[in-house]
């Protein structure tokens, strides 16, 4: 755990653990409005988002990209609300056209376009490439953390990881008694004159945001497994809010933390030579969490359903 | 001849053919059976039943490679994805009915975690010495370069039988659909049929993996029922309307993606759908877009013409542009805005049936007819002939008209 730990694991750790926050704060508020998958609808849209960005830029930056991405989560976001009242179709219909489609659209683009020379391809999305996010001037261990030259070296992912994540803390905790109201009682919220559309909208783009962060750094599935898991998780922990998010956190720290350390050191416990997809284990062992709450949870029966029924 | 109609015609090529009728057959079993699956309202269910058959692939591979057989055969594939689907599925099911979460967060958890543990086996798969490991991907997007026969044959018979289930099972399908409390009433075990109808589904998905892909099916079960929702109300024609519209885009889509390189079968074929969806969503009659607008014009037309003629039975000036723009067209008013003699008429006709109205509403005090007043219905579609001859006897008749447009009093 010495020089070794902090070039290769430290800095990808600390990625999952703050790409999963950022998806697990606002997680909680779209599980209690009944909007989980549109995590699920975003991270598909990301894609398109990112070869258009890329079409009209030509490069492969940060930034342009993440104008991309969220660029299409709000195209998205406006094309599901039009088909569903334009067409008269359930949201979760309405929501399965428009993903799946733009998807679709983002996967030929990509096809058509010469990407070859560049890190772009539908399976490096939807599966991020933590493990390749080392900090590799960290030569002197944990005093690296006080060298100014390698702190210089650190991946720019971090960097906009952490920004992104301290936005989504800041953005919860100055919105959260409009976000606690409106989500708990649209109609009283209506009635004290708050902005409940405004404030389900800019949930949702905060939700891009961080998807999007996410997804820059660890692909896909860890976005669409965080906005859900651990909130389902603290769901059925608790019945406070407050503590709802706590729980949150917590389970989304210890699902990355677990994850990283069981498919990088996992497999070589086991006797095999190769580390596996840590995006993948971190998603399998939020699962994991979710499961064990499913089971023995405090909270997790409806209320006025009895042990006995609840079969 | 043109490549795209080449391909339409099955003339590109032995294996474009065998894609393109594939993509039809796939395309119209996903669209039947995907249906009642949205009737439900749980379109987005196939979503991870999608998505939980991943890590079934890839454990059929290594199960396949540790028996020493050989890893890529399909049909072992497809049972072990089938396998974790159903894994999934009971799961989403599970969560949703045991738990206090709601079916969207037990999709999505289902999905999320599934798909993770897919590539973390993926990832496995990639590192064993096997070697012949390559097209696994394949599943995620799908892949219709080396579609072989046998390949065209699964798809044909997994199809049709999945299509010959939705057909046995479209009565309790719909019933639950539409009413699953009389549907429990009448004695159907409610759960196994939505089992059923889930079961239907992930049997479709399973055999598109191979030419879709795990993520692009979804499109296939979910947008042709949307889109023959608009083109009927009847839950009998629905499923065929929809397996018409799947087996149009893959077949179509299949033709198109032959034409081009770098033209990948699956999107296209969604993004075909997807068109479809979209020329619905704006021409069909009844629950399009145009028909609505139409709609609403003919709506406001009915009201500006009403308000106008009330307004010449009493001499009042006409303001208003549209309503001006109404009374000409139907010649009611000369250009001046002077009414003529047929928009007197129509005037004092307008006028005299509100005041039988007023007379109604004074003999029926309760609403159920007169609650039917909303300015526009003629009063002869609510009341008889001789309700309304008494409305008339009581209001004394009409009467001939002097000087005074005002008329009735």
């Amino acid at each position: 755990m010495g020089s070794e730990f902090v070039q290769f694991s430290l800095t990808p750790m600390l990625i999952g653990i703050l790409a999963s926050i950022a998806c697990a704060l606002p997680g909680n508020f779209l599980i209690l409005r009944k909007q989980a998958l549109i995590g699920d609808a975003i991270s598909h849209v990301v894609l398109p988002g990112i070869v258009v960005a890329f079409l009209l830029t030509g490069v492969v930056s940060a930034l342009p990209m993440l104008l991309g991405a969220a660029g299409a989560a709000v195209v998205a976001v406006i094309l599901i609300e039009a088909i569903k009242r334009l067409g008269k179709i359930e949201p979760g219909a309405a929501m399965g056209v428009t993903f799946t489609t733009l998807f679709a659209a983002g996967v030929l683009l990509l096809e058509q376009t010469d990407t070859s020379s560049v890190h772009l391809d539908v399976e490096h999305a939807l599966m991020g490439n933590l493990e390749s996010l080392i900090w590799f001037q960290a030569r002197d261990g944990w005093a690296s953390l006080i060298d100014p030259v390698a702190l210089a070296a650190l991946p720019p992912e971090l960097g906009r990881i952490a920004l992104v994540c301290a936005l989504v803390v800041a953005l919860t905790l100055v919105f959260w008694r409009w976000l606690k109201i409106s989500t708990f009682d649209e109609g009283f919220a209506d009635a004290l004159g708050l902005p409940t559309g405004a404030i389900g909208f800019g949930l949702v783009i905060t939700a891009a945001i961080a998807a999007v962060a996410a997804f820059d750094a660890v692909g896909s599935i860890i976005v669409i497994a965080m906005f859900i898991c651990p909130p389902a998780a603290a769901r059925l922990m608790t019945n406070s809010l407050e503590r709802q998010i706590w729980w949150s956190v917590a389970f989304a720290v210890l699902s990355a933390v677990l994850g990283y350390v069981f498919a990088g050191y996992g497999p070589l416990w086991i006797g095999a030579q190769h580390a596996v997809s840590a995006a993948g284990m971190i998603a399998t062992v939020s699962g994991l969490i979710l499961g064990l709450t499913c089971l023995f949870g405090p909270h997790r029966s409806r209320i006025g359903v009895g042990k006995e029924t609840a079969t | 001849m043109n490549p795209f109609l080449d391909a339409l015609a099955l003339n590109a090529g032995y294996n474009a053919a065998l894609v393109g009728i594939g993509a039809a057959m796939l395309g119209f079993a996903a669209g039947a059976a995907g249906t009642f699956l949205f009737l439900r309202k749980r379109a987005l269910v196939s979503d991870a039943v999608a998505h939980a058959t991943l890590p079934g692939v890839g454990l059929a591979f290594i199960l396949m490679v540790a028996l020493g057989g050989d890893g890529r055969n399909l049909i072992g594939l497809l049972l072990g994805s089938a396998a974790t689907a159903g894994i999934g599925l009971l799961l989403v099911e599970w969560i949703a009915r045991r738990t206090r979460l709601s079916e969207d967060a037990a999709i999505g958890a289902v999905l999320s975690v599934f798909f993770g543990f897919g590539i973390v086996l993926l990832t496995v798969v990639q590192t064993m010495s096997a070697g012949r490991q390559a097209g696994l991907e394949g599943f995620l997007l799908g892949s219709t370069a080396g579609m072989l026969f046998q390949d065209a044959v699964v798809i044909a018979v997994g199809g049709a039988l999945a299509v010959f289930a939705t057909w046995l099972l479209r009565r309790p399908m719909t019933l639950v659909a539409f009413d699953p409390d009389y549907a429990a009433a009448l004695g159907y075990n409610v759960r196994r049929i939505d089992l059923a109808m889930m079961g239907l589904v992930m049997a479709v998905t399973v055999i598109g993996l191979k030419l879709v892909g795990l993520i692009l099916i979804v499109a296939m079960l979910i947008i042709p029922p949307v889109t023959a929702r608009f083109w009927t109300e009847s839950s009998a024609y629905v499923i065929w309307y929809a397996g018409l519209i799947g087996g149009v885009s893959g077949y179509v889509g299949a033709a198109l993606s032959t034409t081009a390189p770098a033209m990948p079968t699956g999107p296209i074929i969604v993004l075909v759908a997807a068109s479809l969806f979209l020329m619905s969503l704006f021409v069909a009659p009844a629950r399009g877009v145009a028909a609505a607008v139409i709609r609403h014009r003919r709506f406001q037309r009915r009201v500006h013409r009403r308000q106008g003629l009330l307004a010449l039975s009493r001499a009042e000036p006409i303001h208003d542009d549209f309503t001006l723009r109404v009374l000409r067209g139907e010649g009611l008013i000369r250009p001046d805005g002077v009414a003529t003699a047929n928009g007197r008429a129509l005037a004092a006709k307008t006028a005299r049936d509100e005041h039988r109205w007023d007379i109604a509403r004074e003999i029926h005090q309760d609403a159920g007819l007169t609650g039917r007043y909303d300015g526009l219905t003629p009063i002869e579609q609510v009341f008889t002939p001789d309700e309304i001859a008494e409305f008339d006897r009581r209001i004394g008749g009409p009467r001939a008209l002097g000087s005074s447009l005002g008329g009735t009093a």
